[in-house]
């Protein structure tokens, strides 16, 4: 039987089995965390730092953070909310993003955020980086300028024959992410649409197919992105 | 070929987690690391290549392709530039005919540069197929490449002028010296090696250990300062078949090179350490984490340990106890400062790149393997040896009321006796510029704790070395009125900080850039007053990055304008606020004239 903890979020009393990751803890009392590193169902990695929350007064991130009892979270001070926004105003001066463009507008995490956070210009200046676009792979377009690093495909998706496709390449400025020319040669139709499903913006595509759904009519053209989970 | 491949990975028994070792080994039989090599080793290890990628191109010597017969790297560290880093560059630029970054023609010779080596006190110096050639001169340079364009061995190109102590050791033959300024009661003091071990056997229990430890209050000397007592304590609580002891000999941080000196004088002072931390803790595996600009010491080290084992201290029925059983193995890192963290540094132990873990669990709950495993710098290992023979009493003797015992520092910069001093906690900054011979009306500023530290003026002087007051790790550069600060100090920091963070955190990865660009605008004259303001703001950003380089990678920047403030102001004097002096014209439309064909 599993044993239910008590613990609070932003002074609100919540409720939640004891262990689970504060993410999916906070989702069940109804308040959203936003996220963009992590993916339902694949272990967390902390890495875009966009869910940091203060737990017991000292910053940690809810992905990797499992509740107990009588924890006290604070999510939405001033001062986290303005770390997010820099978060996402950092990835978007980062890479090369140009949204009208891409085959993810209205589905990408990334521009969600941007427009919950109701971002403008960036306070950073943009960094214009030359990166590539892959194309060799029969299935799958890579385009590094809109990679935001977060490693979810590196975790999230292994081969039929459960060996890694994705790995990271290089450190720090020059991080990427690499696709293994071996490992990915006979993925079938199912496994290159996961690769683009997990991935939160437009970095991983799949050929031959685009605009299935008309932008306008995809998935946070109507309803900011945490909307579904404040609702309920 | 692939036979020295097999060869070698054979000698791992075929074990994916020595990657590392596999790879180093390879670069050192083949010379470099290219497609159809990466491609054999995944073959053999049945692993993909892009994850065998992942770990080559983490570390910054790895090289894919031929870095000449000889290759050096140039240490690019503050106090390197300080002593003449770019005369010395020069000269071998010209004496090679190529640039840094580049090599021959005929392939024999490379020049590259590095960060901090691990020298400050001997600087200019540069590592030649992992040699290292401290205080090098215009004429020691001019030699060096004759010599090997002669291709005269590495042996020979060294000379025979090896350093004091065990640096002329056989196996070592290295041209660093130790520059010992002061020896202390605690790690410079009489030694004999296995009396330690032979005093816990016969005298006290493992819990006996860690209570000695915990009334000594000793303290972690990597920088952190979490109590050592505790540590062992909570990784002998902790649940597991099997545990490990790392011995933390990463030093990466620029400025710091103590723990280069206890190696090569101590080295048994260390394992001892090591052992007794197995004891205490039940692990029965150790392993030092050496950093690749110290491997020209590894096969000294595995002597030492040999001889250990010789001597009963390593191995089964250690002292003839039985069940006291303890071994030891080193495993070489290849060039990353972010593996001196903890949990970075087991990950490459791993054969993974060094990218710290999200905490909790800590490694005392899950590390190595991802078995319970204890972390500790080389000098806590033989502070905690001292503590055992002489108790906990005689050590709280010493030192302030938080902080007792000594501390070994490493002293460099603009003095006249930069090297190691091992002082009792409590002298003030002022106390150690005397000893080290600088003229406290001459000293800009000194550094304490390295780039992640704290860069103090004169008005701080005064304050102590303790961690109740001034913490530090143990490194103080001294930092003259002759220099530039923000150009010569500041930008060299940020720099390092940007080439050595792992990348997975995003405000780590993309503020370090910014703060380079930023302090480099201010350097050149183009900078403004908001400028200033946004660094100090932003710096709010990095503190939820997941490690300890994140969190203190802005430090540099910010210590400055806290105590240097006039300076910056200086910098950007007269620069107007609304219109943005980092403009400029030609260069954002130079694509566009390309493109048109105009010039
Ligand atoms: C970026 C970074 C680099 C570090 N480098 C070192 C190092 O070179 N040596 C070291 O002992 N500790 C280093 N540390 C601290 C270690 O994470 C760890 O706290 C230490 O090894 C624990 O040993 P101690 O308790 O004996 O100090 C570093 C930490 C960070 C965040
Ligand atoms: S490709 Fe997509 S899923 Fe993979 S790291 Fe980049 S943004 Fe994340
Ligand atoms: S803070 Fe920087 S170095 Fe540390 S884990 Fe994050 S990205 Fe890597
Ligand atoms: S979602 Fe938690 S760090 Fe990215």
């Amino acid at each position: 039987m599993s044993i239910f903890v008590k613990f609070t979020i932003d002074g609100q009393i919540c409720l939640a089995e004891e262990g689970k990751q504060l993410i999916e803890a906070a989702k069940e009392n109804n308040i959203y965390i936003p996220t963009l590193c992590n993916f339902s169902g694949i272990p967390p990695k902390g890495s875009c730092r966009i869910c940091t929350v203060l737990i017991n007064g000292k910053p940690a991130t809810a992905c990797t953070t499992k509740v107990s009892e009588n924890m006290d979270i604070k999510t939405s001070t001033e001062e986290l909310e303005n770390f997010r926004k820099a978060v996402i105003e950092l990835l978007f001066i980062e890479g090369n993003h140009f949204c009208p463009s891409c085959e993810k507008s209205g589905n990408c995490e990334l521009q969600a955020l941007a427009y919950r956070y109701k971002i403008m210009a960036p306070q950073f200046p943009y960094l214009f980086p030359k990166r590539s676009i892959e194309a060799w792979h029969p299935k799958l377009i890579k385009d590094h300028n809109r990679c935001i690093l977060c490693k979810r495909c590196i975790r999230g998706i292994k081969n039929e024959q459960g060996k890694s496709i994705f790995a990271y390449g290089k450190r720090g400025e020059n991080l990427e992410i690499n696709i293994d020319k071996e490992t990915s040669k006979n993925i079938s139709d199912e496994l290159a649409q996961k690769c683009m499903d997990i991935c939160p913006v437009g970095a991983i595509l799949v050929k031959e197919k685009g605009f299935t759904v008309p932008i306008g009519k995809r998935k946070y053209d109507y309803n900011p992105i945490g909307s579904d989970i404040e609702k309920k | 070929m692939g036979n020295t491949i097999n060869a070698i990975i054979k000698k791992y028994n075929g074990d994916e987690t020595r990657l590392m070792d596999i790879l180093l080994d390879v670069q050192t039989e083949l010379g470099f690391i290219n497609d159809w090599t990466v491609e054999q080793i995944s073959k053999s290890l049945d692993i993909p290549q892009v994850e065998i990628l992942q770990t080559l191109s983490f570390y910054h010597f790895f090289h894919r392709e031929p870095r000449g017969k000889y290759t050096i790297y140039l240490n690019d560290s503050v106090v390197s530039n300080f002593y003449g880093k770019e005369e010395i560059k020069k000269v071998f630029e010209e004496e090679l005919g190529i640039k840094t970054g580049q090599v021959t023609p005929d392939g024999l010779i490379g020049l590259f540069e590095t960060a901090c080596i691990g020298m400050s006190d001997q600087e200019p110096a540069a590592l030649i197929n992992e040699h290292p050639f401290p205080s090098l001169t215009p004429d020691k340079v001019k030699n060096i490449v004759k010599l090997m364009k002669e291709k005269k061995s590495i042996e020979d190109i060294k000379g025979n002028k090896y350093g004091e102590g065990n640096n002329s050791h056989y196996l070592m033959r290295s041209l660093v010296n130790n520059n010992i300024r002061e020896k202390g009661a605690v790690i410079f003091s009489d030694y004999t090696p296995g009396e330690a071990v032979k005093k816990i056997v016969k005298e006290l229990s493992s819990t006996d250990v860690i209570e000695e430890l915990k009334k000594s209050y000793l303290r972690g000397r990597g920088g952190a300062g979490f109590p050592t007592g505790l540590k062992w304590e909570i990784a002998r609580k902790a649940k597991g078949d099997i545990k490990y002891i790392f011995c933390n000999a990463d030093e990466g941080e620029p400025g710091t090179f103590k723990d280069r000196v206890i190696l090569t004088e101590l080295p048994k002072l260390v394992f001892e350490g090591m052992i007794i931390a197995g004891y205490a803790v039940g692990a029965k595996y150790g392993i030092l984490y050496l950093r690749n600009e110290y491997r020209y010491m590894k096969n000294y080290l595995e002597h030492v340990l040999q001889e250990m084992r010789e001597e009963g201290l390593l191995g089964s029925f250690i002292n003839g106890k039985k069940g006291f059983d303890f071994d030891i193995r080193i495993q070489c890192g290849a060039g990353a400062y972010v593996c001196g963290e903890e949990s970075a540094l087991i990950e490459s132990a791993e054969g993974k790149r060094g990218e710290p873990r999200d905490r909790p669990p800590f490694p005392v709950e899950s590390g190595y393997l991802n078995k319970p495993t204890v972390v500790n710098n080389v000098e806590t290992f033989c502070t905690a040896v001292k503590i055992i023979l002489n108790g906990a009493e005689w050590y709280n003797k010493m030192g302030t009321k938080e902080s007792k015992g000594t501390k070994v520092l490493s002293i460099s910069g603009d003095c006249e006796r930069p090297g190691i001093y091992e002082l009792e906690w409590g002298f003030s900054v002022n106390d150690i510029l005397k000893k080290a011979g600088a003229k406290t009306q001459d000293v800009l500023a000194v550094q304490v704790g390295g780039p992640s530290g704290n860069c103090i003026s004169e008005k701080e002087f005064n304050r102590i070395l303790a961690y109740e007051d001034l913490s530090t790790g143990g490194s103080l550069i001294i930092i003259s009125k002759k220099r530039d600060l923000i150009k010569d100090v500041v930008l060299n920091f940020q720099h390092f900080f940007k080439e050595e963070s792992c990348g997975s955190c995003v405000p780590c990865r993309t503020l370090t850039v910014i703060y380079e660009k930023i302090i480099k605008k201010i350097v050149d004259g183009k900078g403004t007053k908001s400028d200033i303001d946004n660094l100090l703001s932003w710096a709010a950003f990095m503190k939820n990055n997941r490690c300890g380089l994140g969190q203190t990678a802005a430090n540099p920047t910010i210590s400055t304008i806290k105590n240097f403030r006039q300076l910056y102001e200086e910098k950007v004097k007269g620069n107007i606020e609304l219109f943005n002096p980092d403009f400029d014209e030609n260069s954002a439309i130079k694509d566009y004239m390309e493109v048109v064909n105009k010039k």
